[in-house]
């Protein structure tokens, strides 16, 4: 059932809050704590927030399993496909191709204490990525399948 | 490079890399149709089984392959500016993996096939298969790894996609409680290893498994780290007396998953034999340990015999089984590590009773999944699996009985079958240590028959039920299924001793020298 | 005493955990046990890398040059993740469960027996 119109504003303005925080905390996960997993744990919470202020019911004509499948998919594949990328430099398996070369992160990681270069990594900040994008659709696919067993919400 | 070079280079990181790419994508290969999902799984588990077969050549040929992840060239352990150490996760494939690898490539290619026809009166098979490739994934990772936090990671994935596995036709909330039994003790165990990982780690400053062999002193922790592997490994392997989780997941799993849980139970198997003998070794007082690990084999053949004679179950009657026949590899394996210190001894009898043990292993994942996966297709042409509802299927369904009667002359250890072959390696080398254990196989041994002919005449013999006049013979993937692996039976029966000379010695001979794994990975240092 | 104080805390949450997968008989209840001990082996991984002195293991704007050993760190980040898959298919089950028997207490659920 819906919440007050209070609860379901803050949450209206809270939800792209977290979801910039979320992606802050994975696309800055070679420089400061995080990375993919947790930023994408955070994001889950994003649909927690507006499953808990709107109805199960609205939210779920909103959200769409299908993407989240999608989303998924695309997050596994990619970081795969990013690691098996290696084989075509004829280099081994999960060897970092783009560290140091000039390219898309490829700025050499300065050296002892710094204050943090964003565009250093080579591909771990693709993987993180990747791993990101799957963890919010895994995490978030779960929470619905887990709601949908409920057979009456009690307010 | 040329792209055979390229893949015999790669073939470590590739027997992961492709299930991993092939689970990934099945969801999608669903969606378009099954037609299409059907040839990419089969088409993805060919080339997962000829890169094993390949790289399993290459290391009897040549000696241990390794492969360093993300290095600058594919064996650079150690890394030039660590000053000595190997810092990256690798995977170190020499014989006694490959052997391991061998296996698996074998059932999981059979399980498959078997699958195409087992399943298809299922709809939304893509988890099904997802997972298949998420449990294959698991044990190529489990049984080529150098590095233990690895080891951990990927025992962690097949625990996962196995309890997933086995709740999968959820059966009236049966099969599920299965899967939550054995979920749950897996995870305990899975914890336990961690513990010990991190003893070792907080003692040696290292998790590769090389280096933390050249580093053992053998401390108390460490005799803490030994005690809790042991019991995790072996819970996790179905012995005795942490064995409660087998016959339910056994019995509740569909019938071609049960065969390749059999392969991932040695799977365990063979982190427990790694860690005792590549990184304990002789630092470690063999004798007392190796009593420990004939202790748990002879009660595991004892237990698991006497338990499967009143069973009715058919699925659970073979599970108990497989505890009684994993007792044997214990027995096996546990003499060979008692006389580990005493040379002379071991070229007398521990390595035979060696041999014996892990020959047995490849023995007993070939006619144990033969013997599931005939049960597998009476469950389904009848739908039942109580063995008192059967009788007289012998008159319709003659290549399953023949397929049954030899793994059940392969159980028992009956001449000319491949079980024999193991089983008496094991009698001759276990009567020259202590005859009371052979005479205790030999007794185990003879209960296995009796207990097969029961089911044998209970299932096929007697005259035709009348319910059961229209029942057919299994499909025709099922039966190119069963047809590899009896094949198999027979071939390793009539001809052991190549067999043994060939995949089996040098297996035992890289697990048993640990200088020469040290020195592989660290470069002779 | 009080460096000892991490390592006394993974004991204590150890026999927490063990005794509540034990004796408990309700599915959540031992999934939470699981979880208690989750949290104490990660509690050990992260204690042995500490080093006296040290501040994050992390370059970005960092106090001082002596930091704490980060391997343990990376190990204990994979097995928080290994946690969360574990307990969304433990979950998952007392669902399916809940919804066939009406309970999920492990005594009323259990039908396989010998």
């Amino acid at each position: 059932m819906r919440m007050s119109r209070i609860v379901r504003t803050a949450a209206d303005i809270l939800y792209p809050t977290i979801l910039i925080f979320g992606l802050y905390i994975i696309a800055h996960g070679h420089l400061t704590p995080g990375g993919g997993f947790q930023g994408g744990a955070v994001i889950a919470t994003a649909g927690a927030l507006v499953i808990v202020a709107y109805s199960y019911a609205e939210v779920r004509e909103w959200l769409s399993g299908k993407v989240l499948m999608g989303q998924e998919v695309i997050g596994l594949v990619g970081f795969i496909g990013v690691a098996l990328i290696a084989f075509a430099f004829g280099q081994v398996f999960f060897f970092n191709y783009l560290n140091a070369s000039g390219s898309l992160f490829g700025i050499p990681v300065p050296y002892g204490i710094n204050a943090g270069e964003l565009n250093t990594g080579g591909f771990v900040p693709l993987m993180n990525f990747a791993v990101g994008i799957e963890v919010w659709g895994g995490l978030t696919l779960v929470l619905i399948y887990m709601l949908s067993g409920l057979e009456k919400e009690v307010c | 490079m040329t792209f055979a070079d390229f893949i015999v280079t790669n073939a470590p990181a590739l027997l992961v890399a492709i299930p991993l790419f092939a689970a990934f994508l099945c969801p999608v290969m669903g969606k378009i149709s099954s037609t299409v999902r059907n040839c990419w799984v089969m088409g993805m588990m060919l080339i997962t089984a000829a890169i094993a077969f390949i790289l399993a050549y290459r290391v009897f040929a040549t000696g241990p392959v390794l492969y360093v992840f993300g290095a600058a060239a594919a064996n650079l352990a150690i890394p030039l500016d660590s000053g000595g150490i190997p810092i990256r996760i690798i995977f170190t494939v020499d014989a006694m993996s490959a052997f391991m690898e061998i296996i698996c490539a074998i059932v999981g290619l059979t399980v498959l096939l078997y699958s195409l026809s087992s399943e298809s009166r299922n709809s939304s098979l893509e988890g099904y298969y997802t997972l298949f490739f998420l449990m294959i994934t698991g044990v190529f990772g489990m049984v080529s790894t150098g590095d233990l936090f690895n080891f951990f990671v990927f025992l962690e994935i097949l625990s996962l996609a196995s309890a997933g596995m086995i709740a999968y036709r959820i059966d009236g909330g049966i099969a599920v409680e299965a899967a939550l039994k054995y979920f749950i003790l897996s995870t305990l165990g899975a914890i336990f290893i961690l513990f010990a990982i991190g003893i070792f780690y907080g003692e040696y400053n290292a998790l590769n498994m090389a280096m933390i062999a050249q580093r053992m002193q053998y401390t108390m922790l460490d005799k803490i780290a030994l005690v809790l592997i042991i019991a995790a490994l072996a819970m996790k392997c179905g012995a005795v007396p942490l064995h409660f989780w087998t016959p339910d997941a056994y019995s509740m799993a569909p019938a071609s998953v049960t065969a390749f849980l059999v392969v991932a139970s040695q799977a365990s198997l063979y982190g427990l034999f790694r860690v005792l003998f590549t990184m304990y070794n002789i630092t470690m007082n063999c004798v007392t340990v190796g009593w420990i690990i004939i202790i748990l084999g002879v009660l595991s053949m004892v237990v698991g015999v006497t338990m499967a004679i009143p069973q009715k179950d058919i699925k659970r009657l073979m599970a108990y089984h497989a505890v009684s026949q994993t007792g044997y590899m214990l027995l096996g394996v546990g003499v060979g590590l008692a006389v580990l210190g005493n040379a002379a001894l071991t070229s007398a009898f521990g390595s035979m009773a060696m041999e014996g043990g892990i020959f047995h292993i490849f023995n007993h994942a070939m006619y144990k999944g033969l013997l599931f996966l005939t049960a597998g297709v009476i469950v389904y042409r009848i739908g039942t699996r109580d063995l008192n509802k059967m009788g007289g299927l012998g008159h319709t369904m003659k290549y399953t009985m023949i397929f049954f009667i030899i793994g059940a002359l392969a159980i028992a250890g009956i001449p000319p079958l491949n079980g024999f072959a193991s089983k008496q390696m094991i009698y001759e080398s276990v009567y020259l240590f202590n005859p009371i254990l052979a005479i205790i196989a030999m007794v185990v041994s003879i209960l296995t028959l009796a207990s097969f002919v029961k089911v044998f005449h209970s299932v096929f013999m007697g005259p035709q039920l009348p319910e059961y006049a229209g029942v057919k013979e299994a499909p025709l993937p099922m039966l190119i299924g069963m047809g590899i692996l009896a094949a198999i039976c027979i071939l390793f029966g009539l001809f052991p001793q190549p067999v043994v000379d060939m995949l089996v010695a040098p297996a035992v001979h890289a697990l048993a020298d640990q200088s020469g794994y040290i020195a592989s990975v660290l470069g002779g240092a | 005493m009080l460096w000892n104080l991490p390592l006394i805390t993974v004991v204590v949450l150890t026999l927490i955990g063990l005794v509540t997968v034990l004796l408990k008989k309700n599915i959540i209840k031992i999934l939470l046990g699981i979880n208690i001990l989750e949290s104490a082996v990660n509690l050990f991984l992260v204690s042995l890398g500490y080093r006296e002195g040290g501040v994050a293991p992390i370059f970005t704007l960092a106090p001082s040059e002596l930091m704490v050993l980060p391997t343990p760190q990376a190990l204990v980040l994979t097995s928080i993740v290994i946690g969360v898959a574990t307990s969304a298919l433990v979950l998952s089950f007392a669902m399916v469960l809940k919804k066939k028997y009406g309970t999920v207490d492990i005594n009323e659920i259990r039908r396989l027996h010998g």
